[in-house]
């Protein structure tokens, strides 16, 4: 009940930087922005191409999926996005406590570590899906305007994909954000880790080993693959929980630590 | 209230508190006073689970601030040095995220705010941004904070470095006024300070306790060993033998020409005598103008060299009375 309540009054307080400062409307319109424009690219393409097809086969070739041509791009994109936005997000949440010295205020009333680190990342993600949830204004159209309206399946486990691979990088982000007292460096050191995990998902080829196939599983983004599709696997789902349970982990043990060395 | 056994802190290989054992009644308060880097800070983060000791033991209110943090924080109001605040809040909304991490009750919110926003006489900044305030406001911001769940005991670090004398008498007001229903803590490093607040002091040097005792026990034995400085107008040379003649001066430094035909004297007095009166009777005697006469105001480091030597000469009786019967000289 009070781990509850500690957790959320850091929330609370995480928010009120947030929107005390530019950088949730910065990230919010570029965000925004930009899955409008890809929204709109992949949608334009999308009724280019069944405009085509219709014209040739008159209409008996097989059904274009709206999944495939619209949804996958738009989410595929908007991962790729939130490898930058992510950073701004959590680059700042223990840099800036360390370099303050508030962090020795949050050390010294009754809170626990983790209760700190988890009200940080449900900041950090709340805002996230925040953002994801603003953006869903794009697909209203389709609901408005379509002859028969799309399956909301789709778009719902997109959301959910792109919601529990940004919790991921920000678990990660926190972490990393707990090494340094400056914000910047936190920010940049984010952005390469985010390349990397990314990078891994390069490395997935049926034909190679075990150990590179290991890898490739650690990837972040292969993770979306058929979430963006509409197939919502548990696997996925445990996959990025996991991962972000890994990260917080971290996270805590980092902060706890600091402790005990400083 | 507070019981700390044989604390002590290392980092690598600097020892920053060493061994040091002290315990605080309840209701009272206790002057921490030692001079920079002297280990203050390090033991008042020990006491509120900020860090680790690595041997020793400390209890705050019965709990041991490494088995039982949470129970000890949840007693113990804090600000460090430089108060940790968050710039971009409003003091008022700033101490509503510091009742919620202390675990007000919601109901009691409000009024706890009010009151430590009364106390520390905020009133008029309360919806001003942090960042926006002076030092002496921020101060009082953080000492809000510290006392705004009513804890049982408030540890205070150098709750009055960098305010101007205006705020440094309020700030002492307050947290004198705040003794009795709490147990204080206040570390620093000026003397007159733990004077006017302090029921009892701990003099730490070098991360360890060289003196505990009441400010006036403390003054009492520094009392004697305070110098005099004496400005007269004259010879050097025969206000050097008519000072030396004076009873009760135990020693006598000649500190060169003060202008305007003045020399000037640093005079010993024998402990706990204040020769004032006769030096100034010897002076005026003698037929000389006496320019000046002033107790000399001992510097920390002074008063620790003082106790650390007085307690060390307790055990070497013999040779204290010969060097108090022969004024010491030494050539300017």
């Amino acid at each position: 009940m009070s781990s509850l309540r500690n957790v959320s009054a850091i929330v609370e307080k995480e928010w009120r930087h947030y929107f005390g400062s530019p950088i949730a409307y910065v990230l919010l319109f570029v965000w925004t922005f930009l899955f409008g424009r890809f929204f709109q690219v992949a949608f334009e393409y999308f009724l280019l191409a069944s405009a085509r097809q219709g014209g040739m086969e008159m209409g008996m070739g097989p059904k274009m999926s709206l999944n495939e041509w619209v949804l996958r791009p738009l989410f595929q994109n908007m991962a790729v996005v939130a490898l930058f936005v992510i950073p701004m997000l959590t680059m700042r949440l223990f840099a800036e406590e360390k370099r303050q010295g508030t962090i020795e205020l949050l050390s010294t009333n009754p809170l626990t570590d983790w209760q700190v680190v988890l009200g940080k990342f449900f900041a950090a993600t709340g805002l996230f899906g925040f953002m994801i949830l603003v953006s869903l204004v794009n697909f209203v159209p389709l609901w408005v305007y379509a002859t028969t309206p799309p399956d909301w399946k789709p778009v719902a486990t997109g959301v959910l994909a792109l919601l529990l691979y940004g919790a991921s990088l920000i678990a990660v982000g926190t972490f990393i954000s707990t090494l340094t007292r400056n914000q910047i460096v936190a920010g940049i050191l984010s952005f390469c880790a985010f390349l990397a995990l990314l990078t891994l998902g390069w490395a997935d080829d049926p034909a190679a080993g075990p150990l590179q196939q290991a890898i490739a599983y650690l990837s972040v983004t292969a993770h979306m693959e058929d979430m963006t599709k509409g197939v919502l696997d548990l696997k996925d789902v445990v996959f990025y929980l996991s991962f972000s349970g890994f990260g917080l982990f971290l996270a805590q043990q980092s902060v706890e630590s600091q402790r005990w060395r400083a | 209230m507070i019981e700390v056994v044989n604390l002590t802190k290392r980092y690598g290989r600097h020892t920053a508190v060493d061994g040091v054992s002290f315990s605080v009644q309840k209701g009272e308060i206790l002057g921490f006073l030692g001079p920079n880097g002297a280990g203050k800070t390090t033991t008042m983060r020990i006491l509120t689970c900020y860090l680790p000791a690595t041997e020793g033991t400390a209890r705050v209110a019965g709990f041991d601030v490494f088995e039982q943090p949470l129970e000890v924080k949840r007693r113990i109001g804090y600000i460090p040095e430089t108060p940790p605040l968050y710039p971009d809040m409003e003091v008022a909304d700033f101490l509503s995220f510091c009742s919620k991490i202390k675990g007000i009750p919601g109901k009691d919110r409000r009024r706890k705010i009010d009151e430590a926003i009364e106390k520390t006489r905020l009133v008029d900044v309360r919806n001003k941004h942090i960042g926006k305030l002076s030092k002496g406001y921020r101060q009082r911001v953080g000492l809000a904070q510290a006392i705004l769940a009513n804890p049982d005991v408030l540890i205070l670090d150098e709750p009055t470095a960098g305010l101007d004398p205006k705020q440094i008498l309020e700030t002492r007001e307050l947290i004198k006024s705040l003794g009795g229903e709490h147990t204080i803590i206040l570390s620093t490093h000026i003397l007159p300070e733990v004077e006017v607040t302090c029921g009892r002091v701990v003099i730490i040097n070098k991360g360890k306790v060289v003196a505990e005792d009441t400010p006036e026990n403390l003054t009492q034995r520094l009392r004697g060993s305070g110098a005099l400085r004496v400005e007269a107008r004259g010879e050097t040379g025969p206000l050097f033998d008519l000072l030396r003649t004076v009873p009760g001066v135990i020693g006598l430094r000649p500190k060169g020409d003060a202008g305007d035909g003045v020399v000037a004297f640093e005079v010993d007095a024998e402990a706990g005598r204040d020769l004032r009166p006769e030096l100034a009777r010897a002076v005026v005697g003698a037929g000389h103008d006496l320019v000046g006469l002033s107790r000399l105001g001992m510097s920390l480091e002074e008063i620790f060299l003082q106790i650390t030597t007085t307690d060390s000469a307790d055990g070497a009786a013999p040779e204290a009375p010969a060097t108090a019967e022969a004024p010491a000289t030494e050539a300017s």
